[in-house]
């Protein structure tokens, strides 16, 4: 039996090729035009990937002709971009893919999620048989572990979360918290909703426009303040999101620095997403004030992925050491199933552990 | 003999410290029961050796600088048990062996272990003052490395610098509570203690006194401060590590003195 991979991802294919491949492909399609055993089709908007079990060797062409949208004339020219991985180093890459470390966002998560719908399909469509359960049974698991004993997935890798992320360093618990959004705009709307979504329900809105800031105040379940009055709620909230198109800084240190006086044991955390910048950069040096720009999210951001590249040797290690004992567990099982009967539990020939 | 088990407990926390430097040299620091269970065998060690001292002394083993600070050792690793876990600053076993490892170290080198020239009567109201006064300077000595904890976080999301230790700290709010929740418990029973060396039968040296009023006064600074929001957070913490150095000089000075003015 022979276990092998073909698909495209982002490391081998744009957009424009991969969206060809992605979305329609089903697994019984797959299971029936190109001759597998067993069959599973992992789609996502990154990669587009079959993992199969055979008893003879498909080549890679047919898999792609069935991944491939019906009338697609130039499949051909694609071929190309097409990976292939046969046995151990197939087992290999899905044990990173699962872990995170193929993705184009190095230790994300969701990956993990989409291949075990993925095998949820195969399974109850019975595409999947002994080999491929075996198989993503083990990637789920090597991918738990490897979540669990490095840092792949540590620390925030996009602008929003790593501002939620932050605040959650300051002050812990986001319950009760008071956040004013100053400047109704996209991005620090989107950065409301994110620090909404983790417990803050004191949200207060400020905009030149008072009725955008009604509409946003209203969608949040929050509340609107004429834009004159912002400032005065510098002494009660613990959390400034501020992106207005303000060309002059709103807030200095000589005008924060008399309200700082009046709570001085609660820290301020100012998020400054406005181009150019409406807090003055000298702030962040007045005592319990946390003063992020855009760039400085960024680089805690790109901080993050650097700390989980770093990981990938470790990742690697955990992942290597469960390719060899996979290899050797399956061959194991199945030799032992082909000896116990006349006929191997598949009908095939029995496995050998230098299949794999 | 005992002295053994002063050594072996050291290892514990050698131990606890190694494995913390290799994981964060690794960059994979998991804020693992290791450092929790290190710190408790080595607590074991230092009770077997508090009790076999104490039980040739006939009294509470605090006749020595040696003494004293096993005791004071001693007393960080039993209020980090208690108190550490709770707060779920399970890091803070990062930063509390170290503190023990080199105060063990040099009570163990430091030619400090003399005997007393004379066996000294059982009085238990020393021993109350005594024990009280050590495991509220446990509670100080946690105070600190919660205030040592604060400042490097806090430090980090000043200067956006954030290093893989970052992710294990817990949020500012959280160390600050602790802070604050260790203070009050160092001063409650600091005051105990200090109450109790009024009751413990014959006159102290008046340097001794002003030196212990001394810590409480810082202390209670400190504890104000924090009340009547005077203080910044960051400086409270910084104050915490202030205070624990000069408690600990402090200490010295008493254990000193205590000695050179034992009762006949």
């Amino acid at each position: 039996m022979n276990l092998f991979c073909v698909g495209l991802s982002h490391h081998t294919a744009n957009v424009e090729t991969r969206e060809r491949f992605a979305g329609h492909p089903k697994t019984d399609g797959v299971l029936r035009d190109s001759g597998c055993a067993e069959a599973l089709v992992l789609s996502t908007c990154n990669r587009v990937e079959v993992y199969a079990a055979s008893a003879a060797r498909v080549p890679t062409e047919a898999v792609a002709r069935c991944l491939a949208r019906s009338g697609d004339k130039e499949l051909s020219e694609h071929t190309a971009i097409f990976y292939r991985y046969e046995g151990a180093d197939c087992v290999q890459h899905l044990f990173r893919v699962a872990a995170g470390i193929d993705s184009m966002v190095v230790g994300e998560t969701e990956i993990l999620g989409q291949a075990k719908k993925a095998y949820e399909s195969a399974r109850s469509s019975g595409a999947a048989g002994p080999f491929l359960h075996r198989l993503f049974q083990r990637a789920f698991r090597v991918a738990k572990q490897v979540r669990t004993h490095t840092e792949i997935t540590r620390g925030s890798v996009s602008v929003g979360t790593v501002a939620v992320d932050l605040a959650q360093k300051i002050f812990g618990n986001l319950a009760g918290r008071k956040v004013l959004v100053l400047g109704a705009g996209e991005t620090s709307e989107r950065t409301a909703r994110a620090l909404a979504s983790r417990g803050v329900t004191d949200l207060w809105v400020s905009n030149r426009s008072a009725d955008r800031a009604e509409e946003l105040a209203r969608s949040m379940g929050g509340w609107a303040i004429p834009f004159h009055l912002w400032s005065e709620q510098c002494r009660e909230i613990d959390i400034l999101i501020t992106s207005t198109s303000s060309d002059t800084p709103l807030l200095t240190s000589q005008t924060l620095e008399p309200v700082l006086h009046q709570r001085i044991d609660r820290p301020l955390f100012i998020i400054d997403i406005a181009v150019p910048r409406d807090v003055d950069p000298q702030v962040n040096e007045l005592e319990g004030v946390y003063l992020y720009d855009i760039d400085s999210l960024q680089a805690v951001a790109e901080q993050s992925l650097a700390l989980r590249r770093q990981q990938i040797i470790a990742a690697e290690e955990i992942i290597a050491a469960h390719v060899v004992d996979f290899r050797e567990t399956l061959a194991r099982t199945f030799n032992r199933s082909s000896q116990d009967s006349d006929h191997s539990s598949l009908g095939e020939t029995p496995l050998r552990a230098s299949q794999l | 003999m005992d002295r053994h088990l002063v050594t072996i407990s050291t290892l514990c926390f050698v131990a606890a410290i190694v494995r913390t430097i290799v994981e964060l040299r690794a960059g994979m620091f998991r804020p693992a029961r290791f450092s929790f269970f290190a710190i408790a065998i080595g607590f074991i060690f230092q009770t077997a050796f508090l009790s076999m001292r104490g039980h040739a002394l006939g009294r509470c083993p605090l006749t020595n600088l040696f003494e004293v600070f096993i005791f004071l050792a001693w007393s960080v690793a039993l209020i980090y048990l208690l108190i550490g876990s709770t707060y779920r600053l399970s890091l803070m076993g990062a930063f509390t062996s170290p503190v023990i490892f080199l105060i063990q170290t040099f009570a163990l080198l430091a030619p400090i272990d003399t005997p007393h020239a004379r066996k000294l009567p059982a009085n238990s109201w020393l021993e109350f003052h005594a024990s009280m006064s050590m495991i509220a300077y446990g509670a100080f000595a946690l105070a600190c490395i919660a205030g040592v904890m604060y400042l490097v976080q806090e430090r980090q999301l000043k200067t956006h610098n954030l290093h893989s230790i970052f992710y294990h700290l817990p949020p500012l709010d959280t160390l600050y509570a602790a802070i604050t929740r260790l203070l009050w418990w160092g001063f409650v029973l600091y005051t105990l203690g200090l109450v109790s060396g009024f009751f413990v039968g014959h006159p102290l040296p008046r340097i001794q006194i002003v030196c212990a009023f001394a810590v409480w006064i810082l202390y209670a600074a400190i504890l104000q401060g924090r009340h009547l929001r005077r203080l910044a957070p960051r400086r409270v913490a910084a104050l915490c590590i202030v205070g624990f150095s000069a408690a600990l000089t402090l200490l010295w000075g008493i254990t000193f003195t205590a000695q050179m003015y034992s009762p006949p």
